[in-house]
């Protein structure tokens, strides 16, 4: 069932997107060094956030299936960044 | 059970196994979601002492365990492509890649937290307790996060194992591979959860 | 049954399959039996949690010491809740009616993933077990409340851990049933049934799924921070270590009151199956009802906050979340006002479960609005933590969740069991109960408001008058739910049998099974061309 539409990625192209979080890695580390202060943790994030999405979006296939899960996923960190933003309606406030 | 007897077919809907898959991630996504929120809270009061913090944990061996974890992922989405085109050595060669790195992140972890426990630096041990509170809230946090992390690590490894019999026998193959399938998406989310522990824990300060 | 059924297909109650007697239940991957095993398991622990309810509103007749001291008063409303929140209320309606009827009423054979279905069953066993053994093991019963707070829930020395694994592990078997209903309603939906032609009991089942999927996670990772923090002292929500208790209250309420929705929501939707029925008229603003379904469950997310109005969270919290508090209020109206508007000109028939789902509406109105009154910040300062949060919740849980569980059952008695209950026993078991209800619970809105607080087995001696009058119906309210109950179980095994497929003329597709369904429910896959409730 269902298998005959399943996209197959190539050995190569699971090279790149390795090749390409190595290196947002390596970027992220070497940015620590460089004493930015605050900025730092919001560099640190941002370029989790890009490593974590090229994850979802090649690895786990998000481009490829069914764009369900895709939305589920959107929705899913949406009600996550939520529950913190209104979590620190106390804390940045105290 | 009695219902496979009655059954001329068995029930099959991969597309119905990923789609619960997916949800399960969703459920571990909100479960460190939580521990991300409560790291944000006291990191918010607590500035300092989760500077300092940062600056007593193995850059190294953070380092090192996130490229481990990332090339593991790789190597168990590259599994998958290979039982796609029917090439079962190549994904037996590389799930079993993806194993060996799991166990080599697991013996790391073993000596980074080895390290500190023998300086008494764990949660309720004496070094620990003789530091600030915001000390004592960052390793607390690093042990419980880093350590449920592991766990998963650890069912990781289970579920490798029994992927990996399962191809041996044929009984995951090129049209019948959601078990396969399902896991890797279990590791990415391993890795996805170690993207964020790691410049949390390892690198800003 | 198998006499008199046309068919050669015996019914799920006397399916003979791989297992034979107590073995062909438990090891049944039969949504239907599991439903059952669901029943069985929630009568058994129902009956214990009502009569620990009830001792303690007869400690609470007179002042002072009648028949327990403070320890046992605070053991018994610890396990009370508990046990009707994590074992009864939480998994429920979803449990019990959602196990045996989102198949049926999708026109589905049996849910995603029979075999999950069962191991959630299992895992909801072992998860009571734990949570019993706190009781006999280690040094006394927990006396933190359901709640467990910190810092009392790591330096009480009663034994705490087991009710918090149990806790924790009863969490997982909700997760799995949420994940095996969504996968159910997407997957395994009968040809022509598209989205909006879904009965509305599976819509509010699929709204609490996710509430199930999105919020356990929450409690699972906070009741397991509370025993390492008993077992290694953390310290996360220590504060002699830097921990933030309140913190702690964020995220068990992050849960918790979204749980409340998991409890109320499966309710709402079997009071819109059971409206129009009654009615015989098309159910009014059925997409109204779906999307006020889906609000709630998204909105109710964000409202935590009112159970901490006076822990000490920021003035701008207090703001923010009694504004969300009174935008969830909307959607649950919206619910209220098509159910009346589907009874209005509507040929009402005037059966048990008809008096059930009204009866539902008048305390789920009751409970609404004190639930306001809590909301709003300054009324709340007074009344926080007084009889009046108490005759709220129970307004809501067991007005709520309680009538409509009670509604349902009666509703799909005939269809579970293919006997009928005596309705006149069930008709003097409603009017006991809802006067016992009322006696037992209106009165605590009265002493909150005089200011007589919760959690005490003491009062001041003015709050007299009123604590008899409770007590008194907590009394009446126990015998009608014995009259209920064993008129129940009666029928089940004696009552009239019946092969009636539809004897409430119901639209929905649970209706055109045989009575009780065979095995795979269907012989032909039904096929659905028109929208449920087409009067």
């Amino acid at each position: 069932m269902s298998q005959e539409k399943s996209h197959i990625s190539s050995y190569q192209s699971h090279v790149f997107v390795l090749l390409a979080l190595l290196a947002l890695t390596a970027i992220s580390v070497a940015v620590t060094t460089l004493e930015l202060g605050r900025l730092d943790t919001l560099v640190a994030m941002l370029i989790a956030a890009t490593k974590a999405a090229i994850v979802l979006v090649w690895f786990m296939h998000l481009k490829f299936d069914n764009k369900l899960y895709a939305i589920f996923t959107v929705l899913v960190l949406v009600v996550f960044l939520l529950v913190l933003y209104v979590t620190f309606f106390d804390y940045s406030y105290r | 059970m009695e219902k496979n007897a009655e059954h001329t077919h068995v029930h099959r809907d991969d597309e119905g196994d990923k789609l619960g898959m997916w949800l399960f991630i969703f459920t571990e996504l909100l479960l460190f979601g939580m521990l991300f929120l409560i790291y944000a809270v006291y990191r918010y009061r607590n500035p300092v002492a989760f500077q300092l913090g940062g600056e007593e944990v193995d850059v190294f061996i953070g380092t090192l365990n996130t490229v481990l974890l990332l090339v593991s992922s790789a190597t168990v989405a590259m599994s998958i492509s290979a039982i796609q085109k029917g090439l079962k050595k190549h994904a037996l060669v590389f799930l079993g890649i993806t194993l060996l790195i799991a166990l080599v992140f697991l013996v790391n972890k073993y000596f980074e937290w080895g390290a500190k426990i023998e300086y008494g630096f764990y949660p309720g041990g004496e070094a620990l307790l003789e530091l600030g509170h915001g000390t004592i809230l960052f390793f607390g946090l690093y042990y419980v996060m880093t350590g449920i992390h592991a766990l998963h690590i650890l069912i990781g490894i289970g579920l490798f194992i029994y992927v990996f019999q399962q191809i041996r026998a044929d009984k995951i193959h090129s049209t019948d591979y959601i078990w396969l399938e399902n896991t890797g998406l279990y590791w990415h989310l391993v890795d996805i959860i170690w993207i964020f522990l790691f410049p949390l824990f390892y690198l800003i300060h | 049954m198998s006499e008199s059924t046309k068919s050669n297909h015996t019914s799920f109650l006397e399916y003979k399959g791989k297992y034979r007697g107590i073995l062909g239940w438990i090891l049944s991957t039969d949504h239907k039996r599991i439903g059952l095993l669901y029943l069985y398991t929630m009568l058994v622990f129902f009956s214990v949690a009502a009569i620990l309810g009830l001792l303690m509103k007869i400690q609470l007749i007179a002042p002072g010491h009648t028949i327990m001291g403070p320890a046992t008063y605070n053991a018994m409303f610890t396990m009370h809740g508990i046990i009707m929140i994590f074992i009864i209320v939480v998994p429920g309606l979803p449990a019990v009616f959602g196990n045996f009827f989102l198949p049926l009423m999708i026109g589905a054979k049996d849910v995603a993933f029979p075999k999950l279905n069962l191991a959630s069953w299992w895992i909801y066993v072992i998860g009571i077990l734990i949570v019993l053994t706190s009781q006999f093991l280690g040094d006394g019963p927990p006396d933190t409340g359901w709640t467990f707070y910190a810092p009392y829930s790591f330096q009480t020395p009663a034994n705490i851990v087991p009710a918090l694994v149990g806790a924790f592990v009863l969490g997982f078997s909700s997760i799995l049933t949420g994940i095996n209903f969504v996968v159910t309603i997407h997957r395994l939906r009968t040809p022509g049934m598209t989205w909006f032609k879904m009965p509305l009991f599976p819509w509010t089942l699929y709204a609490t799924a996710w509430i199930q999927i999105l919020a356990t996670p929450v409690i699972g990772i906070t009741l397991l921070l509370t025993v390492m923090e008993r077992t290694l002292g953390v310290g996360i929500f220590d504060p002699a270590l830097g921990g933030d208790p309140i913190l702690y209250q964020h995220l068990f309420w992050i849960y918790s009151h979204p749980a409340v929705y998991i409890m109320i929501l499966p309710g709402l939707g079997v009071i819109s199956e059971i409206i129009p029925v009654f009615s015989r008229k098309r159910i009014f603003g059925y997409k109204a009802i779906v999307l006020s379904s889906l609000a709630i469950a998204f909105v109710g997310y964000f409202v935590w906050g009112h159970h901490m109005f006076t822990s000490g969270m920021s003035g701008r919290a207090l703001f923010a979340f009694s504004f969300l508090t009174f935008l969830v209020a909307i959607p649950s109206a919206v619910k209220v006002f098509n159910w009346v508007a589907t009874m209005y000109k509507g040929s009402l028939i005037f059966q048990t479960p008809f008096f059930w789902a009204v009866s539902f509406i008048f305390v789920f109105m009751i409970g609404g609005f004190s639930g306001l009154t809590l909301g709003s910040l300054a009324t709340n300062v007074h009344l926080h933590d007084t009889h009046f949060v108490v005759a709220h919740f129970h307004f809501i849980v067991f007005g709520g969740t309680g009538f409509s569980f009670l509604a349902a059952i009666h509703y799909w008695f005939p269809k579970m069991f293919g006997r009928m209950f005596d309705a006149s026993w069930a008709n003097i078991g409603w009017v006991v109960f809802f006067a016992g209800f009322l006696t037992l619970y209106l009165p605590m809105f009265s002493l909150g408001i005089m200011g007589m607080p919760r959690r005490y087995y003491d009062y001041l001696p003015e709050f007299h008058a009123a604590n008899i009058l409770s007590s008194l119906g907590a009394m009446l309210m126990i015998a009608g739910a014995m009259i209920i109950i064993v008129n129940l179980v009666r029928s089940a095994r004696y009552g009239k049998k019946t092969n009636e497929k539809n004897p409430w003329g119901g639209k929905t597709l649970e209706w055109q099974a045989d009575t009780p369904p065979t095995l795979e429910n269907w012989e032909e896959i039904p096929e659905v061309t028109e929208k449920p409730y087409e009067y």
